[in-house]
């Protein structure tokens, strides 16, 4: 092998790649992508990552429907999101090519199993020739790999192994030649194997296609060139890679944690539990009722909304930030609730913690609304220690003396959680109008009256518990951007980029959405002109328009996808060239 | 103070201040009733006893006991009171609800707390009728009743809350009339002292919108025909002077008189505890007119609770993996660390 080994390849150094690996629901793209990412992020880059996978698990194989996909863009400084076009694109196969292939730079590196470009997989994906040999990606750098062809020699010796087994491995192939590439190490992944496969023959099966995808790399002379990115300079620490999805859940368990509490719901509540539930827009429609329950008898609980393409079961795996009018106002009467948006997936441990914070204080249910693009992403996060995190204040009422259920704290209004098991407090609660203080059941005008204004008071209240709203750049200009949720990252970097070209743009993030912080209004009322691009048809534009009678520009986007950098950075150009005189 | 050393409460403990706001001549009175002058008798203190309801007359119970209570909504009362149970399984906890409530939209709910087997105790009150909205036809209104909303008569057959309570493999399953008053006294009792979910169909007459839909079972004089009283261990024997009984003819039970060479010893015998249901079954499908209707306990067989089988589950996760350490939580991926001076080492 020596002997035969090419000239050493030089390295060329990279600030930062996007790569998108794609093919077939069953060929393991999630997973490829993942190991990539953990490599990667190991090794020290930064990093940014968006799934794109359909709702069926396994479509007909080889068609459009069951493309999967999995973007990863790794760099030497700060990202803040997966990148808008891949510099890179693996296609398994005919179906992924035709998918992705119109999203990859020109130029751009492409690399294919050309084992799978057969008549039948070809038609499948609608292409009418054959894309290897027409021209069609004349103007790409075409790695042309038998990728099929090469593992099954690689793995031939292992006769337990049925044809299948041995296909299913071809994605660890591909992976070890991106790994080759970009010049990165295989102990996480091969550490991954040893644990994931307790069959020794299939960990021995995915290792060896690991290997000789890395193998084929050294030894043929399909690459001019192998990358480089250096780590990048993130504040001191110890980092994990974490998805909002896995922020999220690691949030409510904290919060249980530090509250010593278990988690369950609304009877829960009632027993003095951390509750929390989490869904999607359907889920959540379905649960409005309880909602409104846990809303009038004032008790504390987390609602997650993971937002996805609707209306009804819509598109499942799809993003979309579309259940924001939802969460202000789709229950019955009155019935304010405080809204708290994550922007990034770090960011969704550290406002799972604030909403239970709020929820507690205010007796309140608080709704966190995440999405799809937020929940499935990653990127690194710089682990707290447990000790340094605040605890969560949780008082029970035990005195009898002057007890009433619905006696209102001065300063936050929140009622006293009083819970079944302590002598002398027994109460009744439920959903019926009632009467303040003693929470008998009332329909008098009054009281009615009375009650519905202390519980929008009492959410009104917490923007005096919560940080005032942050700019990015000057506090005052020709143009705002502003937006929530997940579309923080591309947002932020096309703002910079703007800024980088002389324009006088700022952009600022609401994650606090009910209430909206007290400064907010005069945050919006500095700039000329007010950009709001959000993944629906312009939710949060209508509220800002409605509550402070503003001006506002929405941009909207309803594609299942989230906003690309140069989306925004486009937008932003064309409000400001508008405003120039010619 | 411990338990020991309370004073014996009484009904009147159980009153709360609130004004009952049931029709006068509603069979919910009895109930209440009933229910307060049982729970001195189980010696477990006010403040760990709850009432969960969902909505609809009998869901207005929890407001008029001296207890913690909640009214929830619409069918949803097993859910709440799973998650108080959860969150605190000291508590005795009691879900109220009808056959509207309890049925229609609370069918799923039911179902599944049933399946559980959370130690928690349901009363279904079922008057047949949908008595806070000035009746409509219920899930349990006979075929062919005319009401509001079944002008012509219903054409959908009820549902029988005991056989689906027996399907939803319900370990606890009861019938009572709220007139006979020691009766539900009794059966309250045994629900409450069961360990699991109990459930009781409680027959109460809606004077309002579905007067006498009980009648058979309660008039003096149809009573002796038509009901029969299920005791553990004895044989099925009904009417005046117990001269009528119940025999198995195959797997069809057939009304038999006592005499004429039939004796109580050809007749079947009822056996709370059996562990396969379809004997308690067979009982619940004895209706009126073909049948006398018994009531009593038809199913009482002590199994795991949910709760009990969670905290089993806790426990032994503690003894072999320790107590939860967030810190090492947190920690449980693929780690690098950045240092101070030159970015990753």
């Amino acid at each position: 092998m020596i002997e035969t080994k090419p000239q050493e390849l030089a390295f060329e150094e990279l600030d930062s790649v996007i790569i998108r690996f794609s093919g077939d629901s069953g060929d393991g793209m999630q997973l490829t992508g993942t190991q990539f990412t953990n490599t990667s992020a190991v090794l020290g880059n930064d990093i940014s990552t968006f799934p794109d996978f359909p709702a069926e698990i396994r479509a007909p194989a080889g068609t459009l429907a069951g493309v999967s996909g999995f973007q990863v863009n790794l760099a030497n400084s700060d990202v803040f999101t997966p990148g808008d076009a891949p510099n890179v694109l693996v296609a398994m196969n005919p179906a992924a090519l035709a998918a992705n292939l119109a999203d990859l730079e020109p130029g751009g590196i492409l690399i294919l199993n050309t084992d799978a470009f057969q008549a039948k997989n070809l038609k499948k994906a609608h292409f009418e020739g054959n894309p290897l040999e027409d021209g069609t990606l004349s103007k790409y750098n075409v790695i042309s790999v038998p990728i099929s062809t090469l593992n099954k020699a690689a793995l031939a010796d292992l006769t337990e192994l049925s044809n299948k087994e041995v296909e299913r491995t071809k994605n660890f192939f591909a992976l070890g030649l991106t790994y080759f590439m970009y010049d990165r190490p295989l102990d996480t992944t091969l550490q991954w194997i040893s644990h994931k496969f307790k069959n020794p023959v299939i960990a021995e099966a995915n290792t060896r296609a690991l290997k000789a995808g890395w193998n084929y790399g050294d030894t043929t002379e399909a690459f001019q060139h192998r990358y480089r990115i250096r780590p990048a300079q993130l504040p001191p620490g110890t980092y994990r890679k974490v998805t909002g999805n896995e922020a999220l859940s690691l949030g409510l368990v904290t919060a249980a944690r530090l509250a010593g509490k278990p988690l369950f719901l609304i009877g829960a509540a009632f027993g003095g539990a951390m509750a929390a539930t989490a869904s999607s827009g359907p889920g959540l429609e379905l649960k409005m009722e309880a909602i409104n329950l846990a809303l009038v008898l004032e008790l504390p609980m987390v609602i997650i909304d993971v937002q996805r393409g609707g209306p009804s079961t819509g598109l499942p795996t799809k993003t979309e930030q579309s259940d924001l009018l939802m969460a202000y106002f789709g229950r019955n009467g009155e019935s304010p609730i405080p809204i708290l948006a994550p922007c990034t997936p770090s960011d969704c441990f550290t406002m799972a913690l604030e909403a239970f914070r709020l929820a507690v204080r205010s007796m309140t249910p608080v709704f966190v609304l995440s999405d799809g693009y937020l929940g499935n992403s990653s990127e690194p996060w710089k682990i707290p220690e447990a000790s340094s995190l605040p605890r969560i204040v949780v008082k029970h009422p035990t005195e009898r003396e002057g007890f009433q259920p619905y006696r209102r704290e001065e300063e936050t209004l929140a009622r006293p959680w009083a819970i079944p098991g302590t002598p002398g407090l027994e109460h009744r609660i439920g959903g019926l109008g009632k009467a303040p203080l003693t929470g008998n059941v009332s329909y008098k005008p009054e009281d009615h009256l009375k009650m519905v204004t202390d519980r929008a008071e009492k959410v009104a209240r917490l923007a005096d518990a919560i940080e005032d709203q942050p700019v990015f750049g000057p506090s005052s200009g020709d143009l705002l951007v502003v937006g929530w949720g997940s579309t923080f990252g591309a947002i932020r970097t096309a703002v910079q980029q703007a800024q980088a070209a002389g324009l006088s743009v700022a952009s600022t993030h609401i994650r606090y959405l009910n209430p909206f912080p007290h400064n907010l209004e005069g945050v919006l009322r500095s700039y000329k002109k007010i950009l709001v691009p959000e993944m629906n048809m312009g939710q949060l534009a209508f509220l800002l328009r409605g509550r402070f009678g503003l001006d506002i520009i929405s941009y909207p986007k309803v594609l299942g996808r989230p906003f690309t950098i140069g989306e925004i950075r486009t937008r932003i150009h064309e409000i400001l060239a508008q405003g120039r005189k010619p | 103070m411990t338990e020991a050393t309370l004073p014996k409460l009484t009904k009147k403990d159980f009153e709360s201040n609130q004004e009952v706001r049931w029709c006068p001549g509603c069979g919910d009175y009895s109930i209440l009733a009933q229910m307060q002058k049982t729970l001195p008798e189980l010696g477990i203190p006010r403040e760990k006893i709850v009432f969960i309801s969902g909505i609809g007359c009998s869901s207005r119970f929890p407001y008029y006991m001296e207890t913690y209570g909640m009214h929830s909504i619409h069918g949803r009362a097993p859910t709440v009171a799973t998650g108080l149970k959860l969150a605190n399984p000291e508590l005795s906890v009691w879900v109220i609800t009808g056959d509207g409530d309890g049925l229609s939209i609370g069918g799923n709910h039911l179902i599944h707390i049933l399946r559980r087997n959370m130690d928690v105790n349901i009363v279904l009150f079922n008057n047949q009728i949908y008595g806070l909205t000035k009746g409509q036809y219920s899930p349990t209104s006979r075929l062919g009743h005319k009401t509001k909303s079944s002008p012509l008569g219903t054409i959908d057959q009820p549902l029988n809350p005991l056989s689906v309570a027996l399907a939803a493999e319900a370990t606890f399953v009861a019938r009572s009339i709220d007139v006979e008053t020691r009766h539900l006294s009794e059966v309250l009792l045994r629900a409450a002292q069961h360990r699991g979910t109990s459930f009781v169909e409680v027959f109460q007459n809606c004077n309002i919108f579905n007067d006498g839909a009980w009648r058979h079972l309660t008039d003096p004089e149809q009573k002796k025909q038509n009901l029969l009283r299920l005791e553990h261990g004895k044989p099925l024997v009904f009417g005046p002077d117990n001269s009528k009984g119940i025999r198995l003819n195959g797997l069809t039970p057939e009304v038999v008189e006592l005499g004429n060479g039939v004796s109580e010893s050809d007749l079947l015998v009822h056996d709370e505890s059996r562990p396969d249901a379809s004997a308690a079954y067979l009982l619940t499908r004895m209706t009126y007119p073909a049948y006398p209707v018994p009531i009593g306990v038809f199913r009482c067989l002590e199994t795991l609770t949910y709760e009990d089988a969670l905290t089993g589950q806790l426990k032994q996760a503690l003894q072999e993996r320790g107590v939860g350490d967030l810190d090492k939580l947190f920690r449980s991926a693929d780690l690098w660390t950045v240092s101070e001076s030159n970015g990753k080492s």
